[in-house]
């Protein structure tokens, strides 16, 4: 279903070739060793891969926060490397500011994305509604519980023109229990909007529940080793986590990790 | 009801102990301890407060003027510096450290300095007070400006931020928190250095009517004036504060605390 549609359509994210060495001369680190991936326009796609591999950094290039040693990127079909302001970003913690408002900050985060500001107050609060965080609209972040600042997070990101999301690690600094419940809320909300993501997850149950595609990294420098594509039928649902196909990609993609991690070890002397 | 009940029980175990000493204080000047012209009573204090009162106002409208124009003036150019310093780069590697360093000169020593070129007006002792307030409101400001949560200026950067709304938008309003504790050690150096300005030879203010009530033998007049003086030094404190809860409202209450 997903993949007819990903056929016809540009990639929102083609990434060429990317390294990325920091340092310089004896005590330079190649983190991004050559890397390329991309994502089609409303794919869903997952990149798992050893702690400390360079997923961060990965984002931090696409985010044009940072330059590549080389290699370029590709959005939307034009070049933007070293560009910003060209995707919309959730990070692993909320990073909502504590002297706004959750509407306010949501807001602030539209405009900046070049949004009209008139615009921005009533999509915010009608989304505000349909995610059942109205009465929290005017309320301080520091109120909210974890769980609901990553889904003011994701809101602030969904809503935010760009086509290409960034998801690092949304649900990282949550407990197993809430992780679940955001999985299946980003799902439904994902399945009824589809948009390009881009997750970074350490979860290969998360991914194989969520994407489209995953993207498996080796440890530093990164490259892919390998890409799968995730055939379950959408909408998905619980029922997923017992499908023995699940159980069986889950544990090819987790011996595939092992192999990675074990090979950037012998080459580089450890991961974080 | 409640809140109020519980603000008035931490507000009366102090006010007894100092009703306490005070009524000590009475007892041993009254009993002989110390000497009627060496440290009065504060009953006598009281006395010859109100008989000169009329002056007395005077002079403290004086000393007032004076913390006012130095507090304000000191916080805007520590203010303005401390933006300067950040959003020049070059600058700031040069300046900075300066800065740091300039804050443990007991600035007072220059006062002289000031007089002997500036003479006897309001300047020179205006530029004192500004001098004392300038330096820990510029280094709270700085330090602010420059480490707001590295989280949410990632996040500000990944999609897009300017400079300039970086700068307004997150730097700034982060500061504020550090910005009030630098204006809170400056309000109390402020009436401090007002006071000792005044020693540096003028008529008019609370320093040099204490200077003067002292050379003549006058002690009551001297505690009166340092009782104003603490006065004033309190309610400048406690305006800060007040500005502070009513500017960083956004901020948990236990952590305001
Ligand atoms: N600015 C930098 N300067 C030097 N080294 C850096 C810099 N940023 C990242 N690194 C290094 O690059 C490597 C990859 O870091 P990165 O944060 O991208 O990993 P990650 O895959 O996101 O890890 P995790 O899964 O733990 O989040 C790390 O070894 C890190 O020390
Ligand atoms: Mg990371």
């Amino acid at each position: 279903m997903m993949s007819d549609r990903t056929e016809n359509h540009p990639n929102t994210l083609q990434v060429q070739m990317i390294r990325k060495q920091f340092g310089k001369g004896l005590a330079s680190k190649e983190v991004l060793g050559g890397l390329s991936l991309s994502v089609a326009d409303g794919e869903f796609v997952s990149i798992i891969g050893p702690s400390g591999s360079g997923k961060s950094t990965l984002f931090q290039v696409i985010g044009g926060l940072e330059k590549p040693s080389s290699g370029e990127i590709w959005l939307d079909g034009k070049e933007t490397t070293g560009e910003r302001g060209h995707i919309s970003y959730m990070p692993q913690q909320p990073a909502l500011l504590p002297w706004q408002t959750v509407a306010g900050n949501i807001e602030f985060s539209l405009t900046v994305s070049g949004v009209d500001r008139k615009a921005t107050k009533l999509k915010t609060k009608e989304w505000l509604e349909r995610i059942g965080l109205d009465e929290y609209a005017d309320a301080y972040p520091h109120v909210l519980s974890g769980g609901m600042l990553q889904r003011v997070s994701f809101l602030r990101a969904l809503l935010a023109p760009q086509h290409l999301m960034l998801l690092d690690e949304p649900f990282g600094a949550l407990d197993a229990l809430t992780r679940l419940q955001m999985q299946q809320w980003l799902m439904s909300i994902w399945e009824e909007n589809r948009r390009s993501v881009l997750l970074i997850t350490h979860s290969i149950e998360e991914a194989l529940f969520l994407s489209d595609r995953i993207v498996v990294l080796s440890a530093s420098p990164a490259v892919v080793l390998k890409e799968f594509i995730v055939p379950f039928v959408r909408p998905r649902s619980e029922a997923l986590w017992t499908d023995p196909r699940f159980n069986e990609m889950k544990q090819q993609i987790y011996e595939l990790l092992k192999v990675g991690v074990r090979e950037g070890v012998c080459s580089h002397g450890g991961i974080n | 009801m409640g809140n109020k009940r519980i603000v008035w029980s931490k507000i009366w175990p102090p006010i007894a102990v100092l009703a306490g000493l005070l009524a000590c204080w009475q007892a041993a000047v009254t009993g002989g301890v110390f000497d009627q012209w060496i440290v009065p009573s504060p009953v006598s204090i009281v006395q010859e407060a109100v008989k000169i009162w009329p002056r007395l106002m005077e002079h403290t409208a004086a000393t007032v003027q004076l913390t006012l124009l130095g507090f304000v003036g000191g916080s805007a150019v520590g203010f303005v510096l401390a933006a300067l310093l950040h959003l020049i780069p070059g600058v700031r590697t040069g300046v900075y450290p300066l800065l740091v360093l300039s804050q443990n000169i007991p600035i007072i020593v220059i006062g002289p300095i000031l007089t002997m070129l500036l003479g006897y007006g309001l300047l020179p002792k205006v530029l004192l007070v500004m001098m004392v307030c300038f330096f820990p409101i510029s280094v709270a400001m700085f330090s602010g400006l420059a480490n707001p949560d590295a989280q949410l200026r990632n996040y500000f950067q990944m999609i897009g931020i300017s400079k300039w709304q970086l700068f307004w938008r997150l730097e700034l309003p982060h500061a504020t928190v550090h910005l009030f504790s630098g204006l809170k050690i400056a309000a109390s150096y402020s009436v401090l250095s007002a006071v000792v300005a005044e020693w540096l030879g003028t008529k008019k203010g609370l320093g040099s009517f204490m200077l003067i009530s002292s050379k003549g033998f006058m002690p009551e007049r001297v505690f009166a004036a340092v009782i104003i003086i603490i006065a004033l030094s309190l309610t400048l404190f406690g305006l800060v504060n007040l500005a502070e809860r009513l500017f960083i409202r956004w901020r948990p209450v236990k952590e305001a605390e």
